[in-house]
């Protein structure tokens, strides 16, 4: 368990999991949540290469930054799908190809 | 026994990512978020990041998911929207996510990363605010700033025009 190519691979394997909610997902909701699983992933590896890099703190610096990135991103993203579903009256992302309606 | 609680936890990380991405109740799937995000958090706590375990905790459960429930609650209220259908093009997805996956892991398996001997696990809080306060400080000061933004601009959108 404690070997660096493990984290990677449950770190791959979610991003992977991310990527295809991102790609076959067409509510922005569960968009939106396929999203912060990559973000966790990323955040996965930044912490395994820190740990096994001699516990180097920058990479936690980085993720720390990566959170703060992931809190801004998910209120906003919400902000916007809630305008989307009251100005078209859908939360289906397929739909909203116009900026206005 | 740590070994079997970190395969436990990989599990359940991976396990509820997959109901994520694939539950079709949208509720369900912001509830097997949750269990994701514990599971990372005890990733975490495996790799020795103390401070970013409780900010995990604390912002993503806390805040983030909370969030995406407050935004599921407001949207699906009317019955109009079809949520059903939430996904398309599952198998071609699936398989390129497959092969993705495959490649990553190649990649990983084979790449010779250098291992450098670490010491003890320490106290990880200290030195985050001191990079933070001296190496860090003028990303530190921006993070600051876009939060800032972010805030005005999320209440901007969703304020009632009148």
């Amino acid at each position: 368990m404690d070997s660096l190519t493990n984290y990677l691979l449950v770190s791959s394997i979610l991003f992977s999991l991310g990527l295809y909610g991102v790609v076959t997902r067409r509510n922005g909701v569960a968009v939106l949540m396929s999203i912060e699983l990559i973000l966790n992933a990323a955040n996965i590896n930044f912490l395994a290469f820190a740990r096994f890099g001699g516990m180097n703190m920058a990479g936690h610096v980085y993720a720390l930054f990566v959170i703060a990135l992931a809190a801004a991103e998910a209120a906003v993203a919400l902000a916007i799908i809630i305008n989307i579903f009251n100005n078209f009256n859908t939360i289906n992302i397929d739909d909203v190809s116009e900026l206005k309606q | 026994m740590a070994d079997i609680a970190f395969w436990v936890i990989v599990g359940i990380t991976i396990g509820s990512a997959l109901m994520v991405v694939q539950s079709k109740s949208l509720l369900y799937s912001a509830y097997a978020l949750l269990f994701t995000f514990i599971g990372v958090t005890g990733l975490y706590v495996f790799l020795w990041a103390d401070f970013l375990a409780v900010v995990q905790i604390v912002v993503y459960v806390g805040g983030i998911l909370v969030l995406i429930i407050f935004g599921i609650m407001l949207t699906n209220k009317i019955t109009s929207v079809n949520i059903s259908h939430t996904s398309m093009q599952k198998s071609v997805g699936a398989i390129v996510v497959v092969c993705f996956i495959a490649l990553l892991g190649y990649m990983i398996l084979n790449t010779p990363w250098l291992v450098l001997p670490n010491a003890e696990p320490t106290d990880t809080t200290s030195a985050i605010g001191r990079l933070l306060l001296m190496d860090y400080l003028l990303p530190f000061e921006a993070v600051s700033l876009l939060l800032l933004g972010a805030l005005i601009a999320a209440t901007t959108l969703s304020r009632k025009e009148n």
